[in-house]
């Protein structure tokens, strides 16, 4: 039975220690962006300062006005709503501009501006990753993660405002990076493109994140720590890890912009994708996986199929995961050894995909009418599909062999985009609507119906997307290295570019799709938030255990 | 220390490292004594409210 | 009262003891993997291949880099060309490990929505580079790339140029005092003909494209930088005196 010290309203003299070094860091912005004379460093510098004098307006309101009491003997659910809105929010810009790119490639001569460098594909690009993966995924992963750390473990959020700092902190990243890419700040390492000191900041909020995550696990009156913690965990740890190690880097000067990386050549490719598939493994993985191993199970009102099977496949994962990255440099100049290495590990990583795969749709045996009555849940496990496909997908696009015709093609592009929009992005969405009602205390949904749209018109989305690029890919891989009778290359380059473009714009349709899908899935939420509340306000979230109520339908 | 003994014993430290981790999780995942750990566990994202 | 606090305590610590153990026992399965692939790299530097010709960059051709760099080249561009025939037919010779070996980072890219550009030096006028920079479609009618008109117009800024090649020296690209010294001298002059290129050719070599690049003599844009850049790619290693049998050169 949990009974916490309630400790009421604590909180402001805590925010008077932000406010401290809001102001502080407000200051020293302000003296390094007035000495430097890059004109990309003094950008950097004007969004630090617009982000800590807002801060520091924000905490002042906040100190006077009252309004930071933080009731120790509730879960702390206003940052998950935040985190909600800001991952439908950056998830709509990451793929707006991933249809923008995708129309240049179809219709260059349309959507390329001749004087606007800051829309080029190559500038654009990193913009459409990151805030795919960093700005929707990790708003995702970073709100389910405190709503999942605190029922499993029955405690409050640990660090007071530390939560809201890592939030707040996080978006700034986000704007940091993201406004960067466009005006041409960028360490040309992919999915890794923050310059130092972005990457600075980063590694700040990153280790409050973490603590914020460990401290609520020490907090916790429940002894076991539930398997999805244990994804989290690994995902938060091993991320921090890869970030620095890939983005050591000795600054230009330190009112300077730029950076260079202290690896170079071989290892600083080898580095760089030990970063990048661990990205994928851990990031995009581990983190959702975390996800899985918590809504399913609520979503569907029984117990993970098999727990034991969990474990395993937490320690397979994460073990074998971080061996697979040389793949991503077959036939390159990398000593051959270790591209076998890495090849010998992805092809074992199918196991443990298809592992935990399993004990996830295994939880829904017994209750497999769910799928025809719940689109949430079967937007879920359809997920879980997705990501069996591109597990298996993976592996096999691993083999040396398969590698030297799909290296450098849009089938990698398509493989990327069946793991993202199938598995990263459907389980999003299934834990968002899980999460909605119960955040902001409705029965249900505002529309099931819409959620059906959602799923159909999404799911049709992505199958027109894999199976053009799978053609694309194939087709372009097949043409260069086609010889004509005569012994001699039988195409130009620029031949396999031309032959691209009917699959180009069916990629175009399927993203666009896929984000008319994600807008009805906003508005539906939208009108969820607007509808009447299921229960009086002050009842909500007590520590008290109570009897089980899920609004499941 | 040259390349040629760093990757050998990359090659072979590696294996076995690899054998006694799995081996090592699976005895913890299939303890019989932690049966029941593991079923309470399992319930724990049903048996609380939201 | 002190019992229940003891055994709070107790209780305390056997949970935060759980927790860090997972938190330890995931940093070690996951940072030996890491470090079993990669340690070894670190002692690959004396294996990379002995070649002729390898030079870092002129200050020219760095601040050429950091615009490919800044523009996102690389992400339809690779710079590695695989040992596969159809590849070393339509590019080049494969390419080396210790071609890249000046490179912070790498520039080898994972995607070819355009051609390799490991050996594009040399293969095109700076015409022709020009045109096609400034206006792809004009060049190559069926051509998906964006358009670098910007590039033509805006000036090199290379105040930071000295510091850039320090940062570099630091880092173990053997600049030396000198060069970093006479580091704008050395652009200025590989950019501009008119200027004396005698320190520049001590310090770089004689095999040294030394040009205004992008037929505009009244000034350096930053378009300058990018051709020097590209038109060295790939040129550097004298492959006539490079023996890919050789035992030192096999791994």
């Amino acid at each position: 039975m949990v009974t916490l010290p309630v400790k009421r309203g604590e909180t402001s003299g805590e925010a008077v220690y932000f406010l401290i070094a809001t102001a502080l860091l407000d200051l020293v912005a302000i003296l390094a962006t007035a000495a430097s004379h890059d004109p990309l460093f003094q950008f950097q510098g004007y969004i630090f300062i617009a982000a800590f004098t807002l801060g520091a307006f924000a905490l002042t309101g906040g100190i006077f006005g009252g309004t930071l009491k933080s009731p120790q003997d509730k879960y702390s659910d206003g940052v998950i709503r935040a985190g909600v809105i800001a991952t439908m929010f950056w998830g709509v810009a990451g793929m707006l501009v991933g249809c923008i790119i995708a129309a240049q490639l179809s219709f260059p001569r349309i959507f390329y501006f001749s004087d606007f460098g800051f829309l080029n594909f190559g500038r654009l690009r990193p913009l459409h990753t990151s805030a795919v993966i960093f700005a929707f995924g990790g708003n995702a992963l970073i709100a389910t993660s405190f709503w999942v750390v605190q029922r499993t473990c029955r405690a409050r959020l640990f660090g007071g405002m530390l939560p809201w700092f890592v939030f707040w902190g996080y978006q700034l990243f986000i704007c940091l990076a993201g406004l960067g890419y466009l005006v041409g700040i960028t360490q040309s390492q992919e999915y890794a493109e923050p310059e130092w000191l972005t990457d600075l900041w980063l590694t700040i909020v990153w280790v409050a994140y973490l603590l914020v995550f460990l401290g609520t696990i020490w907090k916790r009156t429940e002894p076991h720590i539930y398997v999805a913690n244990w994804f989290y965990l690994a995902f938060i740890v091993t991320i921090a890890i890869l970030h620095l190690t890939n983005n050591a880097a000795l600054p230009v000067s330190f009112l300077n912009h730029r950076s260079y990386s202290v690896w170079s050549g071989v290892q600083s490719a080898l580095v760089q994708w030990w970063y990048g598939h661990n990205a994928v493994g851990f990031f995009l993985t581990a983190g959702f996986l975390a996800m899985m191993y918590y809504f399913i199970p609520k979503r569907a009102e029984r117990p993970i199929y098999s727990y034991r099977l969990s474990i395993v496949h937490f320690w397979a994962l994460i073990f074998i995961y971080i061996w697979a990255g040389p793949h991503h440099l077959h036939y390159t100049a990398l000593p051959q050894w270790t591209q076998t290495l890495g090849m010998t590990f992805s092809v074992m990583l199918w196991m443990p995909s298809w592992g935990g795969m399993i004990n996830g749709l295994m939880t829904l045996s017994g209750a497999w009418d769910k799928l025809r009555t719940d689109p949430v849940i079967r937007m879920l496990i359809v997920s879980l599909a997705f990501y069996g496909m591109s597990t298996f997908e993976g592996p096999v696009m691993s083999i040396r062999a398969v590698n030297a015709l799909s290296h450098y093609t849009d089938w990698t592009i398509g493989h990327v985009h069946s793991g993202a929009l199938g598995w990263v992005g459907f389980v999003t969405f299934g834990c968002i609507y899980c999460m909605v009602p119960w955040l902001w205390k409705k029965k249900s949904l505002y529309s099931n119906t819409l959620v059906e749209w959602h799923f159909w018109i999404a799911t049709t989305g992505i199958l027109l997307y894999i199976t053009a690029m799978w053609v694309s890919g194939i087709m372009e891989g097949l043409m260069w290295r086609e010889y004509t009778p005569q012994g001699f290359l039988a195409y130009s380059f620029v031949e396999t570019v031309a032959a691209k473009h009917v699959e180009n714009v069916v990629r175009l349709i399927g993203g666009v799709m896929y984000l008319t899908g994600f807008l009805i899935m906003i508005y539906n939420l939208v009108r969820t938030v607007g509808m009447p509340s299921s229960e009086p306000a002050e009842l909500k979230a007590n520590l008290a255990p109570a009897p089980l109520a899920i609004p499941a339908e | 220390m040259t390349y040629e003994t760093m990757a050998r014993i990359a090659q072979q430290g590696g294996a076995v490292y690899f054998f006694l981790i799995f081996l090592g999780g699976l005895a913890y995942a299939m303890w019989p004594k932690k049966r029941d750990e593991f079923r309470r566990a399992a319930r724990l994202p049903l048996d609380e409210e939201i | 009262m002190a019992a229940t606090s003891s055994t709070f305590f107790a209780r305390h610590g056997k949970l935060e003891r759980h927790s860090l153990l997972l938190l330890i026992a995931i940093i070690v399965v996951v940072s030996i993997g890491g470090l079993v692939e990669i340690a070894p790299l670190f002692y690959l530097q004396s294996t990379i291949e002995k070649v002729d010709g390898m030079r870092p960059y002129t200050p020219l051709e760095l601040e050429g880099r950091d615009i490919y760099i800044r523009e996102g080249c690389y992400l339809c561009h690779s710079q590695m060309i695989r040992p596969l025939k159809d590849e070393v037919e339509r590019y080049g010779h494969y390419s080396l490990a210790a071609e890249s070996m000046y490179d912070h980072p790498f520039q080898w890219g994972s995607k070819r929505t355009g051609p390799d550009l490991a050996r594009v030096g040399g293969k095109y006028s700076d015409a022709w580079h020009r045109d096609h920079l400034i206006d792809p479609r004009s060049v190559v009618p069926e051509s998906v790339m964006p358009p670098y008109a910007f590039l033509a117009k805006k000036d090199l800024d290379y105040r930071d140029v000295a510091d850039k090649m320090r940062a570099m020296q630091r880092l173990g690209v053997p600049y030396t005092d000198a060069e970093i010294a006479s580091a704008q001298d050395d652009l200025l002059a590989q950019a501009d003909p008119t200027v004396s290129g005698r320190a520049l050719k001590s310090h770089y070599g004689s095999k040294l494209n030394v040009r205004d690049f992008d037929g505009d003599p009244t000034r350096v844009s930053e378009l300058d930088a990018l051709i020097a850049y590209l038109q060295m790619t790939g040129t550097l290693v004298d492959f006539s005196t490079y023996k890919a049998d050789a035992p030192a050169n096999k791994r």
